[in-house]
């Protein structure tokens, strides 16, 4: 494509539905009204494992004043259809419960106090089993993943001057917290079309959804994306079971069904983060140069598969870290557990093996005693390396300037003034590939279409959502300056199904790179023909591999993404040796974006990314209570407050990428990477212990200053 | 019962008992009040009483009778802006939004008690407002920008 006069791209216009967010009129799920609407509600398994023996209705119960939906009323197949058909929309009559919060029945009444009731009037009984929790024992493998670089010997100790090294980490589970809880409302029309409006990330998941568990047609089912209040993977692949049970509900009452959740509901029953183990064993000669790395995960998929297979791959491509290495084995595997399934989550298993990574490095200079900083330097993948899979990283390698623009912007570290506190610094480096993993950009084929209407005007049509991140801004700013027109001449159609081109769900880092180039690449060419036609005028776009892009799925070996973005953080944390607190009192991250596309958006996404990251390493635990989660309200499961959160500094690098809209790439989940590895350097630096296991709590932090 | 909701008088018949939040969201058509918890937690549902500000989840509407009730509906002028909501799409203070109009609310009294206002003043007086976008920093930096 030519050179383009950039007047919208690069700069931080007003975020498209800004006016309407800041008014309180921008519409979310449960502010569209639904004439004749009812309430609706999710009856949930109370045992981890088992059978259900019986479900008896209370005859005491007026049952008229009620639907009752059970697996006997889906019309279509019992799957909530994702990667494999293992998890049933309900769990029929004598059918296996394989987790805690499982829904077996819905109901539905025209007020939530009749709802209530009937729920009180149910009783299910089960034939319990002996659930499985521990990975150790966990018997059912979702996936494996093998990667194989060079040769990792088994034995080499032995040899001269080598040294090895042997780190076993933990991480915990993370829910994603979008302070608006799923819900979505089912419409069922005339002509036997369900219309669902929700929040959601991926309309055309749920339209796939509905068609499977309804039996609808591709028109009959239609899905349209209500603002939304936060996604972070948690809107992923779970909005196709509200959608589905709202859907079978509206059809049964031939009426409206609103289903939303509580709180309470959303964060005992939704999916979270993957818990994993994760261990390394690494050897080096003395003088720091890296000669292997050998790699075991263990991720903790929960009940069904959900998405865990495609978790576990980036998990494990990016277990390396960002370095080079000629001898690299990686062996992961997720496995099944009688809790709730978990799922996606910004990062999606990179953040868990880059964690390890990033600590290994620590752990590895320590040993040598080297500065990790210089053993960064010198392990760093840089441009015409290779990575585990046998990438060669031919472009945009942003490794150096984002470490040398992090440690110009860090300063140095004052000791803290508080008697019992100790203040330390810790850095990480990361990458994370932009885009699906491998190939699964080409099987999507992601489509867009752009219109140029008569009145001048030009109408975008993707199904990617805005859920804060700036989809609706960008989209805009990319078409305006491909077209050479000012933003307000640029719409863009709603998420809706019956409108749009399915452009792939909004999820890994690829809205603005893959989707924005098709926008830009649609535009580009309307622009040019409009110098020979007359609109109205329709462009398509899908999305096409480029011949340089090789994977092979079989092997894993291959360019497992288009390109990477790199990330370097640095944190400073306060630990308070009498509490054992940890306070993360300064983040500094400077990002390799291609291309700012929307400064301010981007500096936005980043730093709420970092301070989640920051929640995880820090304060976000869920405890474990016979396979549910102890603490499932948001009295006892905390967020960082404005109080807890530091105050973040970005800076973005601009390291161009040649197939990104405009040189952007995709920077979602990056900032998810760095700071939790850099927290616990930090930690180490201020106390002296290494600890393995996040999140750092003041259990955790004392127990292991105490054991020193 | 009666009570002034932005400025106009409002009646409503239903039980006192009822949250205010949803008295607002179902009765008066003031859906910018959102629920992230409904149990005081997170600030969604924040509006001000009398111009503090309450979390209307934990209050029953009874006890508004007579008194002032403002949202987020309530603080542009006649569509007009004002200076903290233009500051808030400036500086990208409001990402997905869900957060945005209790945090609005929140830093409108802030801005009202004092306007020379820390970033510490700010985080203080945004700490019962839970965001999960920003990273608070965009918001700080907007409420601090409309500070003298």
């Amino acid at each position: 494509m030519r050179p383009t006069l950039l007047t919208a791209v690069g700069r931080s216009v007003p975020r498209r539905e800004g006016v309407d967010k800041v008014t309180g009129r921008a519409r979310y799920t449960d502010d569209i009204p639904a004439p004749g609407a009812w309430y609706g509600k999710t009856i949930r398994s109370t045992v981890p494992r088992g059978r259900i023996r019986s479900i008896t209705l209370d005859p005491a119960f007026d049952w008229q004043r009620v639907i009752i939906v059970t697996a006997d009323d889906i019309p279509g197949d019992n799957v909530v259809h994702l990667i494999r058909d293992d998890q049933p929309v309900l769990v029929p009559k004598g059918g296996e419960i394989r987790h805690k919060e499982e829904p077996i029945l819905l109901l539905a009444a025209a007020d939530r106090s009749t709802l209530e009731e009937a729920a009180r009037h149910i009783r299910i009984e089960y034939d319990p089993a002996e659930p499985v929790y521990e990975l150790e024992q966990a018997t059912e493998v979702f996936s494996t993943v093998d990667i194989v670089k060079g040769e990792v010997l088994e034995d080499v100790k032995h040899l001269k001057d080598v040294e090895v090294v042997e780190r076993r980490f933990k991480v915990g589970l993370q829910e994603q917290l979008y302070i608006e809880p799923q819900g979505a409302i089912a419409f069922p029309e005339a002509n036997g079309s369900i219309k669902i409006i929700g929040s959601l990330q991926c309309p055309y998941y749920v339209h796939r959804a509905l068609k499977r568990a309804l039996k609808l047609t591709d028109q009959q089912a239609v899905v349209i994306q209500a603002e939304t209040g936060g996604g972070f993977g948690g809107k992923e692949e779970y909005p196709s079971i509200v959608a589905v049970h709202a859907a079978l509900l509206a059809r049964k009452a031939g009426r409206p069904v609103r289903l939303i959740y509580d709180r309470h509901e959303d964060l005992a029953a939704t999916t979270k983060r993957h818990p994993g183990v994760i261990k390394h064993r690494t050897a080096v000669k003395k003088d720091g140069t890296l000669l292997s790395q050998d790699i075991e995960i263990v991720l903790d998929g929960g009940a069904y598969c959900t998405l865990t297979p495609v978790v576990l791959s980036r998990a494990a491509i990016h277990a390396a870290g960002a370095y080079s290495c000629p001898n690299v084995r990686i062996r992961a595997r997720a496995v099944a557990t009688n809790t709730p399934p978990n799922g996606a989550f910004r990062g999606f298993g990179a953040p868990q093996s880059l964690f390890a990574a990033e600590l290994m490095v620590e752990h590895v200079a320590e040993r040598l005693g080297m500065s990790s900083v210089d053993l960064r330097r010198k392990w760093m993948l840089r441009l015409g390396d290779t990575t585990a899979t046998g990438q060669v990283l031919t472009e945009s390698v942003g490794s150096e300037l984002v470490l040398d623009a992090a440690l110009k912007a860090a300063g140095t570290v004052r000791p803290s003034d508080r008697q019992t506190v100790r203040r330390g610094r810790g850095l990480s480096l990361v990458f994370h590939g932009s885009g699906f993993t491998g190939s699964g950009e080409k099987k999507l084929q992601g489509t867009i279409a752009l219109e140029a209407l008569a009145d001048g005007t030009f109408r975008i049509l993707t199904a990617s959502t805005e859920i804060g991140q700036g989809t609706k801004t960008i989209f805009c700013q990319l078409a305006a300056d491909a077209l050479g027109v000012g933003m307000d001449k640029v719409v863009l159609a709603p998420q809706d199904t019956s409108l749009v081109p399915d452009s792939g769900p909004t999820v890994a880092s690829r809205t603005a790179m893959i989707v924005g180039r098709l926008v830009q690449e649609a535009a580009s060419e309307i622009e040019h023909r409009l110098k020979q036609e007359k609109p109205p005028l329709r462009v398509e776009k899908s999305y096409i591999q480029p011949d340089s892009i090789h994977w092979d799925e079989t092997t894993y070996r291959g360019d497992a993404y288009p390109v990477y973005a790199w990330a370097c953080t640095i944190a400073d944390v306060d630990v308070d040796m009498t509490t054992g607190e940890v306070r993360v009192t300064d983040l500094v991250t400077a990002v390799d974006c291609g291309k700012a596309l929307h400064p301010v958006m981007a500096e936005g996404q980043i730093e709420g990314g970092s301070l989640q990251a920051v929640g995880w390493a820090t304060i976000e635990e869920i405890k474990m209570k016979d396979g549910g989660y102890q603490n499932d309200r948001l009295a006892t499961y905390l967020i960082p407050t404005a109080l807890d959160a530091p105050r973040i500094r970005t800076i973005l690098v601009e390291n161009p990428y040649s197939r990104g809209p405009f040189g952007a790439k995709g920077i979602g989940e990056l900032p998810m990477d760095g700071p939790a590895p850099a927290i616990i350097a930090a930690i180490h630096n201020a106390t002296g212990v290494w600890l393995d296991e996040i999140p750092a709590t003041p259990e955790k932090v004392l127990a292991a200053c105490a054991s020193r | 019962m009666r009570f002034t909701l932005n400025g106009r008088a409002v009646s409503f018949d239903g039980s006192g008992a009822r949250r205010l939040l949803d008295v607002l969201r179902e009765e008066l058509g003031a859906t910018g009040t959102k629920e992230g918890c409904g149990e005081g937690e997170c600030g969604a549902c924040s509006v001000l009483i009398d111009g503090e500000v309450v979390d209307s989840c934990l209050v029953a509407v009874g006890q508004v009778e007579g008194r002032e009730v403002t949202t987020v509906e309530g603080l542009a002028d006649g569509g007009r802006l004002t200076t903290l909501q233009r500051a808030f799409i400036e500086h990208g203070a409001a990402q997905c939004g869900i957060c945005t109009p209790g945090m609005l609310l929140a830093a409108h009294v802030l801005l009202q008690q004092s306007k020379r206002l820390t970033a510490e003043d700010v985080r203080e007086g945004l700490a019962g407002n839970l965001c999960r976008c920003t990273g608070y920093t965009k918001i700080i930096d907007a409420v601090l920008s409309c500070t003298q």
